[in-house]
């Protein structure tokens, strides 16, 4: 488990507008990299690539290289699927599908890829719950809906569905910025954790959570409105926040930013 | 969707056991398929009706001795056919034309009682109630105009009648003013049936009226009324269009209620310009007659007359889409 | 994602708004003060307070009869409908209440001998709204998901459209359209199934339509954590975003099988009523409630009459049930509208 990601002079396109230009970048396997940066810079937008989510999104495309351990995401013959249960994904807003019980959410994406057997269903719901942290606050009501949850739980829900798949890679969009501190609290611990299985690529716009959180950081940037986004630099989150190489780093991690 | 500057792309074998499974790409396949052939056949379906429609009326109308548009009579059987539509129009569109211009305004207003006046108590049962008068089905209607309510709008004919007997639409026209089974009755009727269709979608546009607009008005003094006027109506007015259009287009081809009120004429009766008379829509004609389509020669008239039906419904359909289609254009 | 305002910016801008807002009530209020303690406007109201000072007697005139009218408007609007329901409750009640009604169907009754039951009608049109349904929600279905999930661009503009005037097409032309291709193309019998195509007609636009709108309103992120996790395309519609949209659809299905139901023009072209119970699609004739209030409304006898009457109670309360159900299961909804 937990591969290395490498990304190869990505752009990343909608329609005809340039979103994304030029990001080159190592993630690390078994450790947490975040991207931080101003919000329309093109983060979210990168992350999503990472998984092709980005392609959901019609006019949507890429050019360039998404290396898995050498694999190319993006390859002819590479089934965009395929990628998607390879690479798991939190997202900003907790989304349990409100149909589902809170044992059916966690199962749902086994079940919907066809595994049927009730033992290996209710083992893995259990262990995701339990890596989640959630096992404990909701045992007793695995077929009551995953909606009743409050907004901490119902993400960590997501993230036990999201990790009952055995993806190598785990990517989260802004995962605490609908939550309480008490929540963003437990996801971040539930980060902590984690890390040692998989390969974390964390978005968000706090930067004490990035410096709390991650071993890497990455800062992206544009040079102007309606200018495609560009990946400043990406170091030790250590020397990301005390001395940057670059100075556009520096002034937004100390608010001088723009 | 995606370019490829990649050659490092060996064998993408997964690696969990998930991932190992079929990627649905054959599911894929076939349910975009089944979804695109559903969509398809819709538009093959409005498209075969009007072609049937068209390759059988052709045959009838090569035969037809008079001018199908312009002429009123209607002898669709033997050795020479003379059938036209004139009258026909003429009923429907008139019939309809007293339709819209009953239900615009008080659908409008109704519309405006809903989302501005009513209090919240009342707004959702009385839409509801509102709704309910597009369940009772058109034969219904058809049986309570003719029993029920007629009788008392024939007083307000004998009214107009009398005082505005001398504009033609009102003439008395031999005492027919006195009639249940009048054009002005159909109309009255039809009214009252289109009437939740003017209301459901001008209630809707109403409601998306920005709160700003509102506010805006408010905030410069505006009593309610002038707030609608300023803000509501303008906002609305495509909308409040195309319900018409799309109430007019239910009126034109509404069958039974017309077909049990109004009474036939006799064939040759000269045509008047009096709203009290009877006639036929295109819609009645054809439900009166559905009994004896035996020739090709026959049936093919009525399809005739249908296909007007059909395109006459088809614009003002269309012209109410473009106009709302429009409007979205504005809005987004 | 739009560009972003300086985050440095920010607070300095928010403090200004905060003194403004501050600052603007303590304005307004010396404004209206002074206002107030000039000599009497136009309106020489001198009890009239604040900023409505300026409104004139003709301006609130012009209100309160806007409100009367709105007001009026609705009364007006439900008269006929009280009046109709009326109508039809106290003419058919006493047949509709009598066993024999539910029972029976009307073998043995004429324009002179009256009674009779309705069984073979309500049989009749039940089993042709079923039959319309299992034929129309399917193609409805999928080509609104067709719509929402897959369609872009000049097809889906054009389904879109031809839906639009599938709407609007009148239920005599489908009626017609069905006789020239059942009965004169395939040389087919007029016969209770040809009847059922033509609802088909009426009903997959109602379906298609209230099932787009259902579809619109499942959120994108449930779609996007299907895909995340690895979920092929039609499997997440199958699995995720119909069950949720479900009990929308079904109240859809129900508001289209209450209008299918109560129209009568195709049957008049294709099935003949008959006063015998009879449920083969497939045989010439078949009763139908509204075939059979028009049946016997072209009677003159009150025995006729009175089933007219009833019969139309009888279909209004089957559509009223039909429409009941389908608005409590929209309450029960998961996504809301």
């Amino acid at each position: 488990m937990a591969k290395r990601i490498d990304v190869q002079d990505l752009d990343i396109y909608y329609g005809k507008f340039k979103a994304v230009e030029g990001v080159s970048m190592r993630i690390e396997p078994r450790s947490v990299t975040a991207f931080i940066g101003p919000s329309g810079c093109g983060k979210s937008t990168v992350l999503r690539t990472l998984n092709r989510m980005h392609e959901v999104i019609p006019g949507a495309s890429v050019d360039g290289q998404v290396l898995l351990d050498d694999k190319d995401l993006y390859a002819k013959d590479m089934d965009p699927v395929a990628v998607r249960r390879t690479i798991g994904m939190v997202f900003q807003r907790p989304n349990p599908f409100p149909t589902m019980s809170i044992f059916d959410n966690v199962a749902a994406g086994l079940r919907l890829n066809g595994v049927k057997n009730r033992k290996v269903l209710s083992e893995t719901v259990e262990r995701s719950l339990k890596g989640a942290n959630l096992w404990n606050e909701v045992k007793d009501r695995l077929d009551k809906p995953g909606a009743g949850l409050s907004g901490g739980q119902q993400q960590r829900l997501c993230i036990a569905r999201a990790i009952a798949v055995s993806p190598e890679v785990l990517l989260m969009d802004e995962p605490c910025s609908a939550l309480d501190p008490i929540s963003t609290l437990a996801i971040e611990d539930l980060i902590h954790e984690i890390k040692e299985k998989y390969t974390i690529v964390i978005v968000t716009h706090n930067m004490q959570q990035a410096a709390r959180v991650s071993d890497r950081t990455a800062f992206f940037n544009l040079a102007a409105t309606g200018k495609p986004g560009k990946l400043i630099e990406i170091d030790d989150t250590q020397k990301m926040f005390n001395r940057p190489s670059e100075k556009a780093t520096e002034d937004y991690i100390s608010g001088r930013f723009g | 969707m995606t370019s490829v500057t990649g050659v490092s792309a060996p064998d993408p074998s997964p690696t969990s056991s998930v991932a190992s499974r079929s990627t649905g790409r054959l599911g894929d396949r076939v349910f975009s398929g089944l979804s695109i052939g559903a969509g398809t056949l819709v538009v093959v379906l409005v498209l075969l009706i009007g072609l049937f429609l068209v390759t059988q009326a052709v045959p009838a109308l090569q035969r037809n001795e008079v001018n199908f548009l312009t002429s009123s009579e209607w002898t669709v059987s033997g050795e020479h056919p003379r059938f036209g539509v004139a009258g026909l129009l003429w009923v429907t569109v008139v019939s309809s034309i007293i339709a819209m211009l009953l239900a615009v305004p008080v659908g409008v207003a109704v519309a405006l009682f809903l989302t501005q006046y009513a209090p919240t108590w009342l707004a959702r049962p009385a839409a509801g109630t509102i709704d309910l008068l597009a369940a009772v089905p058109s034969i219904v209607y058809g049986l309570w105009g003719l029993r029920q309510f007629g009788p008392v709008l024939v007083p307000v004919q004998q009214f107009f009648a009398q005082y505005f007997g001398w504009i033609p639409i009102f003439a008395p026209n031999n005492g027919l003013s006195g009639n249940v089974s009048t054009i002005f009755v159909v109309g009255v009727v039809l009214a009252i049936m289109i009437l939740p269709i003017v209301t459901a979608l001008s209630r809707e546009v109403f409601a998306q009226t920005p709160r700003a607009h509102i506010e805006g008005a408010m905030a410069l003094g505006a009593t309610k009324w002038e707030t609608i006027r300023t803000a509501v109506l303008p906002f609305g007015k495509p909308g409040v269009i195309s319900a018409a259009m799309l109430g007019l287009g239910r009126a034109l081809g509404e069958t039974l209620a017309v077909t049990i009120i109004l009474a036939t004429l006799a064939p040759g009766t000269p045509w008047v310009a009096s709203l009290f008379n009877g006639g036929e829509t295109f819609a009645s004609k054809i439900a009166n007659n559905a009994g004896e389509f035996d020739t090709p020669q026959k049936t093919g008239a009525f399809l005739a007359a249908g296909l007007v039906l059909f395109l006459l419904t088809f614009v003002v359909n269309a012209i109410a889409r473009i106009v709302i289609e429009r409007r979205k254009a504005f809005s987004e | 994602m739009s560009a972003s305002t300086p985050k440095q910016g920010r607070p300095d801008a928010a403090a200004e708004d905060v003194r403004t807002l501050e600052a603007t009530p303590s304005c307004s209020a010396t404004r209206v003060v002074e206002r107030d303690a000039e000599p009497a406007g136009p309106a020489g109201n001198p009890r009239n307070e604040g900023a409505s000072g300026h409104k004139s007697g003709g301006r609130a005139a012009a209100d309160v009869a806007a409100r009367i009218i709105m007001w009026g408007a609705f009364v007006l609007a439900v008269i006929p409908l009280v009046w109709i329901l009326w109508s039809v409750v106290s003419n058919g009640l006493e047949l509709v209440g009598s066993p024999r009604w539910w029972s029976d169907d009307a073998a043995g009754t004429s324009a002179r001998r009256p009674g009779g039951g309705a069984l073979h009608a309500i049989v009749g049109t039940l089993e042709m709204a079923a039959v319309t349904a299992l034929i129309a929600v399917p193609i409805g279905v999928l080509t609104a998901v067709y719509l929402v999930e897959y369609g872009r661009g000049r097809l889906a503009r054009l389904v879109s459209f031809m839906v639009d005037i599938l709407t609007g097409v009148p239920s005599i032309v489908a009626g017609l359209f069905i006789y020239a291709f059942w009965v004169t193309t395939l040389g087919g019998q007029r016969i209770p199934f040809a009847a059922t195509l033509s609802l088909v007609l009426l009903m997959i636009p109602v379906v298609v339509r209230s099932t787009e709108e259902m579809l619109k309103l499942v959120p994108n992120e449930l779609r996007e954590a299907s895909f995340a996790l690895g979920v092929p395309k039609w499997k997440t519609i199958v699995q995720v975003v119909l069950p949720t949209a479900f009990s929308g659809i079904v109240t859809g299905i129900l508001l289209g099988l209450a209008r299918v139901m109560g129209e009568t023009a195709p049957l008049i072209i294709l099935a003949p009523y008959t006063k015998y119970l009879q449920g083969d699609l497939f045989a010439n004739l078949m009763a139908t409630l509204p075939t059979m209030i028009n049946d016997n409304r072209t009677e003159v006898t009150q025995a006729a009459i009175d089933r007219a009457w009833a019969a139309s109670l009888t279909l209004i309360l089957i559509i009223l049930a039909f429409n009941l159900v389908g608005r409590l299961i929209a309450r029960t909804s998961k996504v809301k509208a």
